[in-house]
């Protein structure tokens, strides 16, 4: 049973907040050790959401060292290169294709970094770099705001827990109505990974 | 059963197994959630107070008719309800009194930094406080127990990391049902507190309090893990987990009861081990109590007394010491240097009711411009209040000059005036905050005959918190409709001749009633009254920008609207987060008449 530090980056909004729920209570139920830890400063009101989910045997600090992270899911681009460093060495960058423009970016100095200025943050941690067209794969399953069921379900494609360990516990979250979508989304999002992971060859 | 429960959503259900049937809170992050949690469970009466000193006063009435009962609270509601506090200490209760405080290490939501361990000390009230939600849960029951054995009211202690982390909870117990029956003994030598009276209670005090430190010698939550002798690490509350995180192979003791220590526990553990070093968050509480003993002891001259700790920074104020040995930081890759990233501060939401009255005080009179210098003629002075309106002191709104502690506004702008301050004032604060203490500072302005406007940001909600009822929305903590106490009937009761009821986001009429109360030589009240947007359940269709009439000047920018940013040098709207018709208000700033609802 390996330790799992995955930090959860976005802005209020998201589904950041549910992502970092399912996948504490999915790590209980599969036997190990869960503690996780929101901050979501007035998040609702623009500000970015951090939330760090933590399995292993026996877990102390709720919150993951800067450098001992082992997946980066960003559920916005900027907040993932605001939190790169954050990664272990050659940790997992996941990064959903959105990007919510903060207002110090709109009337400010500091301007709206593009893709490519992103990655290449990312890049001073790992070149483990994922972008994900998570808009995309959530609108296919029929539900646009499932794009973080998108995420959990690339970053799933890494775990050694089984899909139903996953499904079976977000079913049981997911309101009725959107359950059937979201749950599409995930297995679309861990399809994604697997195309993705085999054209990268890694 | 295993669940996963956060520190709050444990201490909720550990005192509904312990068996609390009354329970009372004024929200405010991070303890909000205790009372949402215990108000969904059978057989409790739950309530928001107006604010904490009355949510207390309940809770010491409930106490006094003998039925177990949890009052929570925030660091500074404490300071809110200290009076009843003291005067709970002095009298004792019957019933089991607990009392929630959740303290906010690094002010994520907060507007000041405090440590309420000191309450303990100068209430003379026991203190708890767990590592964890599985330690919140069983605490409770022990806190109750303490609480009618000791006859005193208990203090549990939690921060954010403990009320808002989620960790896994055995849920091992149902709730108690052999409780007392509630019904009230008379006895005005416990409960009415004439000095002579309270003379007696004095001694029953400190006799309590010698009683408690031996009772903690063997209180089962206090743990002490020897290993390696050569480092001992006392620590208590989320702090313990970093320091078992840290330091890996020292050996620990774990305190949860913080008020009274375990001075013989300290002083074994201290001859086990050839160092002591003490982890705790804020000030040097635990330090102090444990150096009193004669243990040489060290803390904060490494570990840092302002804001949260982490094991981060537990781990690098250890190294930078000597305590442990450095290790390999991960180096960089080489590359391009990282570009500045713009950072992302919280800011009012698309559609929020507050911000054309904020756009409005800006534009009429208030030039700040942030450097400190002084007022001119003619230029108002806006104090402010707690609440997501007090957002509007980031640009662009930059529309206010003081914000301080629940309901400050208006006593400030009365304290401006009497000073002599020729600047006219303007009080700012929210409906949720009027009622939690700024009635009283109204009164006050009547009773004084001062001039002030007081401007109350009516979205019947308490918004900042999470969306809670208070006694002028007129919905209860399980969502009931209860009696409504109305702003505007209140302001008039209490004497205001000059009440004004404005649709908030009614640029017009919110400038124009401003102007008049402002000139008027008495004090007045401006409701200015919309829905939070994020409560508006049906959107009207979106405005957009009519690129063609839009000349850039990005007038509406100054709203600060998040839906309103610039492309092609053009202003546009998003659609998705635009609320639409409930608010129109960049339509209503737009010179060129350029902002226009779509037709889709």
């Amino acid at each position: 049973m390996n330790d799992v530090n995955v930090l959860m980056v976005g802005v209020g909004g998201h589904g950041v907040i549910l992502a970092s729920d399912g996948m504490a209570e999915i790590g209980m139920n599969s036997g190990y050790d869960v503690k996780k830890s929101d901050s979501l400063g007035m998040a609702q009101r623009g500000g970015s959401v951090v939330s760090h989910v933590r399995w292993g045997e026996h877990v102390y600090s709720p919150m993951i060292k800067k450098g001992e992270v082992d997946f980066l899911l960003g559920f916005e681009q900027l907040e993932a290169a605001r939190w790169a460093p954050y990664l272990k060495p050659d940790g997992v960058a996941i990064v959903a294709d959105v990007v919510v423009i903060p207002i110090s970016a709109i009337d400010g100095k500091i301007p709206y970094p593009g893709w490519d200025e992103i990655k290449g943050v990312l890049a001073e941690y790992t070149n483990q770099i994922y972008l994900i067209p998570a808009t995309r794969i959530a609108n296919e399953a029929g539900n646009p705001r499932a794009v973080n069921m998108v995420m959990l379900g690339f970053l799933s494609s890494f775990l050694e827990l089984k899909p139903e360990a996953w499904t079976d516990t977000m079913r049981l979250r997911l309101p009725a109505k959107f359950r059937d979508s979201s749950i599409e989304a995930f297995l679309k999002g861990a399809d994604e990974a697997k195309t993705m992971i085999s054209t990268k060859g890694l | 059963m295993k669940q996963l429960l956060s520190g709050n959503e444990a201490i909720a259900l550990g005192a509904y197994h312990a068996g609390a049937a009354v329970a009372t809170a004024y929200p405010g992050t991070p303890s909000t959630e205790i009372l949402q949690s215990i108000a969904r469970m059978d057989g409790v009466y739950a309530e928001w107070a107006i604010n904490e000193k009355v949510a207390l006063e309940i809770g010491m009435g409930a106490a006094y008719g003998g039925v177990r009962t949890l009052v929570s609270m925030k660091h500074v509601g404490l300071n809110v309800a200290a009076d009843p506090f003291f005067a709970a200490s002095t009298t004792g209760i019957i019933g089991g009194l607990v009392i929630v405080s959740c303290d906010d290490p690094g002010e994520h939501s907060s507007q000041g930094e405090q440590d309420n361990r000191h309450f303990a000390k100068i209430g003379k009230v026991p203190m708890l406080e767990p590592t964890d939600s599985q330690e919140a849960y069983d605490l409770m029951d022990w806190a109750f127990n303490i609480s009618e054995e000791f006859d005193t009211p208990v203090l549990l202690r939690s921060t954010t990391r403990i009320s808002h982390c989620k960790t896994v909870v055995d849920v091992n117990k149902e709730r108690k049902s052999d409780l007392r029956k509630p019904g009230f003994q008379r006895s005005p030598t416990k409960y009415v507190m004439v000095p002579s009276n309270a003379r007696v209670r004095r001694h029953a005090m400190e006799e309590r309090i010698v009683k408690l430190r031996s009772y903690v010698e063997d209180f089962p939550f206090n743990e002490m893990v020897l290993a390696d002798r050569k480092l001992g690490v006392i620590s208590n509350g989320v702090a313990y987990q970093y320091a078992r995180e840290v330091f890996k192979d020292a050996s620990h003791l774990k305190l949860v009861t913080i008020y009274p220590a375990p001075a013989n526990l300290i002083r074994r553990f201290a001859r086990e081990v050839e160092r002591v070093i003490v982890i705790e968050e804020l000030d040097p509480f635990l330090e102090d109590e444990i150096r009193c003993l004669g243990i040489q002891v060290a803390g904060k001259e490494f570990i840092p007394i302002i804001g949260e700790l982490n094991a981060e920074i537990v781990e690098n104020a250890a190294v930078e010491t000597g305590i442990l040995p450095s290790r390999p930081g991960p180096s960089l890759r080489p590359g391009s240097p990282s570009p500045q990233l713009p950072a992302r501060r919280p800011q009012l939401c698309a559609g929020c009711p507050h911000v054309a009255t904020e756009y409005v005080l800006r534009k009429l009179g208030f030039s700040s411009t942030g450097s400190g210098k002084e007022l001119k003629k003619g230029e108002f002075i806006v104090t402010s209040d707690i609440g997501c309106y007090t957002l509007g002191v980031y640009p662009p709104l930059a529309a206010l000059d003081t914000c301080a502690c629940m309901g400050a506004s208006i006593g400030q702008a009365l304290g401006l005036e009497k000073a002599g301050v020729p600047n006219k004032t303007v009080a700012v604060l929210g409906d949720s905050t009027f009622m939690h203490s700024g009635i009283t500072g109204l009164i006050d302005v009547i009773y004084s005959q001062g001039h002030t406007t007081v401007i109350i940001l009516d979205n019947e909600t308490t918004a900042m918190t999470g969306h809670q009822g208070h006694p002028g929305s007129g919905v209860s903590v399980t969502g009931a409709k209860t009696q409504q106490v109305k702003l505007e009937t209140l302001a008039e009761g209490i004497g205001v001749k000059d009440v004004n009821v404005v649709d908030a986001f009614d640029l017009k009429a919110i400038e124009s009633t401003i102007k008049r109360c402002l000139d008027n030589d008495e004090p007045s009240v401006i409701i200015a009254r919309g829905p939070c947007s994020l409560t508006v359940k049906t959107r009207g269709a979106p405005f957009e920008v009519d690129a063609d009439e839009c000349v850039g000047c990005f007038d509406c920018l100054d709203l600060g609207c998040p839906a309103i940013s610039i492309a092609d040098d053009r202003a546009v709207i998003d659609a998705g987060m635009c609320l639409g018709s409930t608010c129109g208000v960049c339509a209503q700033v737009c010179p060129q008449e350029a902002i226009l609802e779509s037709r889709r």
